[in-house]
């Protein structure tokens, strides 16, 4: 955590690693942030393509898809710092429960979404 | 051959086999693809309930949150130039993260 307040300390730990590491770690940041931008982008989706869905419903869904888009960035982020100083030290990369949580989030979103056009809860 | 006599020659004699720097190069353009598609949606989003002043300014900023995302891919990108590329600076990572996170909150603030 204190890596987000200082990034310039990242650069003194341990040794540089092989570019391409640093690359890969990069490249998986981006992938993340694209994961996040889909789901932002699809909050907006379910507020403006689902007009005759009910208010609260619609809002809630696209407020879950946003929040889930934004800590979704955050935590692209947190993953790529903790890698790079895992790579920097010579330790194991870091793992995370963050994929599983996001799957299954992201699935009752789209149950929930399956159920509201099967059974047509309009406004 | 000139190849090692001369910057361009090393330059391709040092090439990745792996074409790592051009792969994150196109992770970035796809990643700018994305944050166009999103910013796109939240700006309409902002007109979504009519034009008033502070749905202008929302547009402004969101439409500034996209070229600030432009501007450090396109950075990223030209640093991808070079044969073995230095490491995404701490910095540049939290900002293009903060540039998503400001679309999504200024999205959310326009939600009727």
């Amino acid at each position: 955590m204190r890596l987000w307040f200082a990034p310039e300390r990242l650069r003194e730990e341990g040794s540089t690693p092989d570019y391409r590491f640093s690359l890969a770690n990069e490249r998986t940041f981006l992938a993340w942030l694209r994961t996040a931008m889909a789901l932002v982008g699809g909050g907006f989706a379910v507020d403006q393509f689902l007009p005759e869905t009910g208010r609260p419903l619609r809002l809630a869904l696209a407020l879950m898809l946003l929040a889930a888009g934004a800590l979704c960035a955050l935590r692209a982020i947190s993953h790529w710092v903790r890698c790079e100083r895992a790579m920097r030290r010579g330790e194991d990369l870091p793992t995370s429960r963050f994929p599983i949580v996001l799957g299954l989030a992201v699935g009752v979103v789209a149950l929930l979404m399956v159920i509201v056009a099967a059974f047509g809860w309009g406004g | 051959m000139p190849e090692g006599n001369g910057t361009d020659g090393s330059r391709t004699r040092d090439r990745d086999p792996g074409l790592q720097p051009e792969r994150t190069r196109l992770a970035w353009r796809r990643t700018t693809l994305a944050c166009a598609v999103a910013a796109s949606l939240a700006g309409r989003q902002t007109l979504h309930s009519g034009i008033d002043p502070v749905s202008l300014v929302v547009l402004a900023l969101v439409v500034l949150a996209w070229l600030a995302f432009l501007a450090l891919a396109h950075l990223r990108i030209r640093a991808m130039h070079a044969p073995r590329p230095p490491a995404l600076s701490p910095r540049a990572a939290a900002a293009v993260v903060a540039c998503t996170v400001a679309l999504a909150v200024l999205g959310a603030a326009t939600l009727r």
